[in-house]
């Protein structure tokens, strides 16, 4: 093996090029200094984006993997850097999401000493990350890092977090690297038993009415193609989870469409009519289950999972197939006896038409008075034949635009799904446009989640970052004044807000931008924004008493779904 | 809601820093207490054992160890109830000199809670017992009682279970298995 000698610093880049990195969303500060000095030795290899908080570095890094199935990278400073993470952090942890997040750490003779800038990094994020790691020497960047990105993209994904002391930065070591393909203390791809292969098969051919759950597992695992064949093998309907949406064509006829709490009718109420559940790499969040106590009491339940801990984790399951589901899914495709379930696939119809006669036609087909958000989302869905990929933020925005946006292409969904952070779009999706640069970007968030990130245009300028933003104002924190109006008696607490001129703050970063108030504006302004490939602001002044529809209130029945106000 | 029942849980770590904040946050999670805790290397070179006893249910307990065995760091993590292992406690305990030798009773209360001294002073005498918690407190409680304890303390549970080997050969055997498997693809 070839060995050289070299800094720290200059090991840590050596380290990230031999796992293929060519993108890193970051931001410097005094801890990290050493490792920025090498970086402007790599800029040619290296694309640095400087982002304007350190948490927008996270969400970036997220945005990025989450498109391209690669790891994304952050680089922070020690102390605040390194806690202004947490929050991406904690949301790649939630939705599986491959990120390694670099931070600057005071010398090892300052450690536990309250020196400036210290925070213990690896204690706070220990329940936050796969695996954290604090590296105290120059020798043990090649082998950490190694370790990081075999760790990130195994098995089940998630976050892991490197806390470089400074020592380790500026010190000279040998460097020579070696790829981690096992570490003893961690099975990432548990092997699948063949007679549990057998039982499954033998549970869905018997089925009469099978229902398949398709998550981001599958979306992970790159397993869209071996999921598709067995449900078109088996003629099984199919829903996804927020999370899994994409992983199926939204066109393919066995797609019933969405789960959960702002599911689809069809899916919520099927649920607890399926003889035989097949749920494949998701893991029954109760925003999908609503009471477990009475989810799919009738059904026989195969979970097909990677990690161990989420078989039966919420739900009881008559099977657990652990393993890869790139590898089991076929396994068992291959001992299904080909199928017909025409009637109980019919039977979603009159539930399809019942939601879209109640929800969908006043939504979109034929809203009516001041600008719904879901007609906005069908709009811009179409604007690129349903090829670009959408970020949302979180609240009533990300839910109408997972609804209402289709999708032809796997990994077209970026939202925080679990943590459900708001501020995560606009970031996220200037990681996405690094990730999948050929791509269309949509940035759709609300009035509340934009102003908390709002200072990445910055980075967006600087970096020309070509995303599309779509900005549904209703100066309202929707999402919860929805559950105050519902729940809460109308009581609108510190939901209402006054908000600044957007357009004037797009202006002063140089970005280009529309406002729509009115329905016969929206077409032109798409097409004003997508004329280009440069980043656009286009802020959609909508109806103010925006209500998402169907809602399962949370802890109830899942087939409890409120289509409009009047029906509770 | 089940019946709490007292889980012995056991975990294989790496022997890395942290590895107790892992485990102990997934425990702080579910609002269990960890009644007991005993660390040290265990019979296999650079691996370390951790006992831990808390209360809890069944489905609770099953839901924990699986959390606590995915962490990368963790080789193995199990549960037993009482009856599937051997277990014991040692506990230490502090008197006074003179009350003692007031007592008058030495030898019968040696003999009859198999009492080892380790050491004895002017002022003090301290007393081994090894045990289970029950016999272990009711030692305590009869010194209390009659001439008072000046200092106590009880380790945490160390158990064995009552298979022939330590299940982390299994466990060790498939890792081997794997590495092998993983080899030939290279």
């Amino acid at each position: 093996m070839k060995v050289k000698q070299m800094k720290g610093s200059y090991a840590l880049f050596e380290s990230l090029l031999a796992e293929k990195v060519d993108t890193i969303f970051g931001y410097p500060g005094g801890s990290i200094i050493p490792v920025y000095d090498a970086l402007y030795d790599y800029t040619d290899r290296i694309n640095h984006i400087l982002v304007r908080h350190e948490q927008a570095a996270a969400h970036a890094a997220e945005g990025y993997a989450r498109v391209s199935g690669k790891v994304g990278v952050a680089l922070v400073t020690s102390g605040p850097g390194a806690t202004n993470t947490i929050t991406g952090i904690a949301d790649a942890m939630m939705d599986n999401t491959p990120i390694v997040v670099i931070a600057g750490q005071v010398a090892t003779t300052a450690l536990g000493s309250d020196a400036f800038q210290e925070t213990d990094l690896v204690g706070v994020t220990q329940p936050v990350t796969k695996w954290s790691y604090q590296i105290r020497r120059p020798e043990d960047i090649p082998w950490a890092v190694s370790r990081a990105f075999y760790i990130a993209q195994s098995g089940r994904p998630g976050p892991v977090v490197l806390d470089l002391t400074k020592n380790a930065q500026t010190g000279i070591c040998d460097f020579s690297y070696q790829k981690t393909e096992f570490i003893r203390s961690y099975i990432p791809d548990p092997e699948i038993d063949k007679e549990v292969i057998e039982q499954a098969a033998h549970i869905i051919n018997a089925a009469k009415k099978p229902f398949a759950l398709i998550g981001q597992g599958v979306i992970l695992a790159n397993a869209e193609k071996e999921v598709k064949q067995m449900l078109e093998k088996a003629n099984i309907p199919a829903a996804t989870t927020l999370m899994g949406l994409s992983a199926i064509s939204s066109k393919h006829p066995l797609n019933k469409g969405m789960l959960g709490m702002h599911g689809n009718l069809g899916p919520n109420m099927k649920t607890n009519e399926c003889d035989v559940l097949i749920a494949i790499g998701m893991r029954f969040s109760d925003r999908v289950t609503g009471k477990l106590a009475t989810y799919a009491k009738q059904a026989k339940v195969i979970h097909f999972d990677i990690d161990q801990s989420e078989i039966g984790k919420n739900v009881k399951v008559t099977l657990g197939v652990l393993g890869n589901i790139k590898e089991s899914v076929p396994m068992v495709t291959d001992l299904l006896t080909e199928q017909r379930h025409d009637d109980w696939i019919k039977s979603f119809e009159p539930l399809e038409r019942k939601e879209h006669d109640k929800v969908l036609l006043k939504e979109v087909e034929e809203a009516k008075g001041p600008i719904h958000m879901g007609e906005v989302i069908a709009k811009i869905s179409e604007a690129t034949g349903h090829k670009a990929v959408l970020v949302t933020d979180v609240g009533q925005n990300q839910i109408i635009a997972a609804r209402y946006f289709k999708y032809t292409k796997t990994r077209s969904l970026v939202t925080s799904g679990g943590l459900g952070t708001m501020g995560f779009c606009l970031p996220a999706a200037m990681g996405a446009k690094l990730g999948a640069p050929s791509r269309t970007i949509f940035a759709v968030c609300g009035d509340g989640g934009f102003q908390m990130t709002v200072e990445e245009l910055g980075t967006i300028l600087q970096s020309q970052i070509g995303i599309k933003i779509i900005l549904l104002n209703n100066n309202k924190l929707g999402m919860v004044r929805q559950w105050q109006k519902l729940f809460w008696q109308r009581r609108y607490s510190f939901t209402d807000m006054i908000n600044p001129n957007f357009n004037t703050i797009a202006d002063a970063y140089g970005i280009r931008n529309r406002m729509v108030n009115k329905r016969e504006e929206i077409d032109d302004a798409i097409a004003d924004m997508m004329k280009d490939d440069k980043a656009f602001l286009l802020v959609v002044n909508t109806e103010p008493d925006v209500m998402v529809y169907p809602m399962t209130p949370a802890g109830d029945d899942v087939t409890n779904v409120l289509l409009e106000e009047s029906s509770k | 809601m089940e019946e709490r029942t007292l889980y012995t849980v056991t975990v294989f770590s790496e022997n890395r820093v942290g590895l107790l904040n892992q485990i102990s946050i997934i425990f702080n999670r579910r609002q269990l207490n960890i009644e007991t805790l005993s660390v040290s290397p265990s019979a296999l070179r650079g691996i370390h054992k951790f006992t831990i006893t808390t209360y809890t249910d069944h489905d609770t307990i099953e839901k924990v160890v699986a959390q606590i065995d995915k962490r990368v760091d963790i080789l193995k993590a199990y549960y037993n109830t009482d009856s599937e292992l051997v277990y014991q406690e040692i506990a230490l305990y502090k008197v006074s000199t003179n009350a003692l030798l007031k007592l008058g009773s030495i030898e019968s209360l040696i003999r009859q809670h198999n009492i080892t001294i380790l050491e004895i002073t002017d002022n003090s005498v301290v007393f081994q017992k090894t045990g289970l918690y029950d016999e272990t407190q009711r030692l305590f409680d009869e010194l209390q009682q009659s001439i008072g304890v000046l200092q106590f303390i009880r380790s945490g549970r160390v158990a064995i279970t009552r298979s022939k080997v330590e299940r982390l050969s299994d466990m060790l055997e498939q890792i081997e298995k794997i590495r092998e498997r993983k080899s030939k693809h290279a």
